[in-house]
């Protein structure tokens, strides 16, 4: 038997990140919890920086696919404690790194990594010699690199 | 109102974030190379993602029913209360990126600071932000750098931004009564005493860069009284241009 609390969270979480469609929300860890309270189903989510244009559309399609399932909806923004790439899931990692992302390293939360150097690895033939082009790419949330072994540029999905 | 110190703080800060991300926006489409153009876009979006939860809780905080729209958009330069190093011309690249450094080298320890916060929906918009001005921190430095320890043209122009800028960063340090309520009340960071984590922050970039930061005498302060230069006029002419042709327009 599935409760309407599993049934809501199973609807919500398979919603796809609009700009990284690979991912979902809960793949991401943006997708705190679903709650039924009085009989409706609330969403917490997070946003992952503070002006990714996407929180908007991330949490109005999971409201839309909570009613979908047939619940009534609210959406709630959870600032405290602020998302970090450490909470995308081993699943999402996997996910992004066969999309072409080189997903970020799990610890990556930690100040060292933020301003230090970090091995990335390149997600098309596995060599760690690579080297950042720019810090910044097409989504607030990823940086350019090119791998020096098979000279592909890909995307990496910074640590914050 | 529940808190008015609160209020008029927390427009302080979102101001800030506001006018730096519409002159780092004034870039896009023309910065020297194409990954500088997304990194300062992406930069001004964070601002801008600052500036609108600061707006939000403003608004809140005020509970009078104006959104963060209508705090950005429908008041006039003398309620503004911004710093005024974030309205400055944007200059050449040089002069962007060091005003860039000597604001993030400042939010960053001033976010950290929040992080103890007695408000924890201050606490949560600290925690996304210090992040990120980290970054910011490191990008600028690196092209503090770059610049300052370059060619003969690109030391001169950083040595011209120096010159153009170093007057307006005392006012970082300065609190508005009140800003500095907020911070005696445990809910904002004590500005003045975050001076020697922005030395800190900074010091070691300027030296690599073969720069100083020189004396300042007569600083430039005014901003937080609403007290602009005229290029606040300009700014706003173009940000609010939407809302004051189009009263009340959405999409």
């Amino acid at each position: 038997m599935v409760s309407a609390q599993e049934k809501a969270w199973a609807a919500a979480a398979a919603v796809p990140d609009p700009e990284i469609p690979c991912v979902t929300v809960a793949d991401l860890g943006i997708l705190r919890e679903v709650v039924i309270e009085d009989g409706v189903a609330v969403a917490r989510v997070s946003p992952t920086y503070s002006g990714c244009p996407a929180t908007s559309f991330i949490e109005a399609a999971i409201g839309e696919a909570l009613r979908r399932a047939g619940f009534e909806a609210r959406i709630e923004r959870v600032m405290s404690p602020p998302w970090t790439t450490d909470w995308i899931t081993g699943e999402g990692r996997e996910k992004l790194r066969a999309y072409g992302i080189a997903p970020p390293a799990e610890g990556s939360n930690a100040k060292r990594a933020l301003f230090g150097e970090t091995t990335v690895t390149c997600p098309r033939c596995g060599a760690t010699d690579t080297e950042k082009i720019s810090e910044f790419g097409s989504t607030p949330c990823k940086a350019q690199y090119r791998c020096r072994a098979c000279c592909e540029p890909f995307d990496h999905f910074k640590c914050i | 109102m529940k808190d008015e110190n609160l209020f008029n703080a927390l427009i302080e800060l979102a101001d800030d974030h506001s006018i730096l991300c519409h002159r780092l926006g004034e870039w896009c489409g023309h910065a020297p190379i194409l990954e500088e153009d997304l990194a300062l876009t992406n930069m001004a979006l964070d601002l801008i993602g600052t500036a609108r939860n600061l707006y939000t809780y403003a608004a809140e905080i005020e509970g009078r029913g104006r959104s963060e729209d209508d705090l950005a958009y429908l008041r006039n330069e003398r309620q503004f209360r911004n710093l005024l190093m974030v309205e400055r011309p944007n200059g050449d690249f040089a002069h962007t990126m060091l005003r860039q450094l000597f604001f993030a080298a400042f939010m960053e320890p001033y976010w950290q600071a929040a992080l103890e916060s007695r408000d924890e929906t201050l606490r949560g918009i600290a925690g996304k932000a210090v992040k990120e001005m980290g970054y910011h921190i490191r990008h600028a430095g690196e092209w503090v750098i770059r610049l300052g320890d370059g060619t003969e043209e690109s030391a001169q122009r950083m040595q011209a931004a120096m010159e153009a800028l170093h007057i307006y960063v005392d006012e970082l340090f300065h609190s508005s009564p009140a800003a500095e309520a907020a911070a005696l009340a445990g809910l904002l960071p004590e500005r003045g005493a975050l001076r020697t984590a922005w030395l800190e922050n900074i010091t070691p970039i300027l030296a690599e860069a073969r720069l100083e930061l020189p004396e300042a005498p007569n600083p430039q302060i005014g901003g937080r009284a609403g007290l602009h230069g005229e290029d606040l006029g300009h700014i706003l002419c173009e940000m609010q241009y939407l809302q004051r042709s189009h009263p009340g327009a959405t999409w």
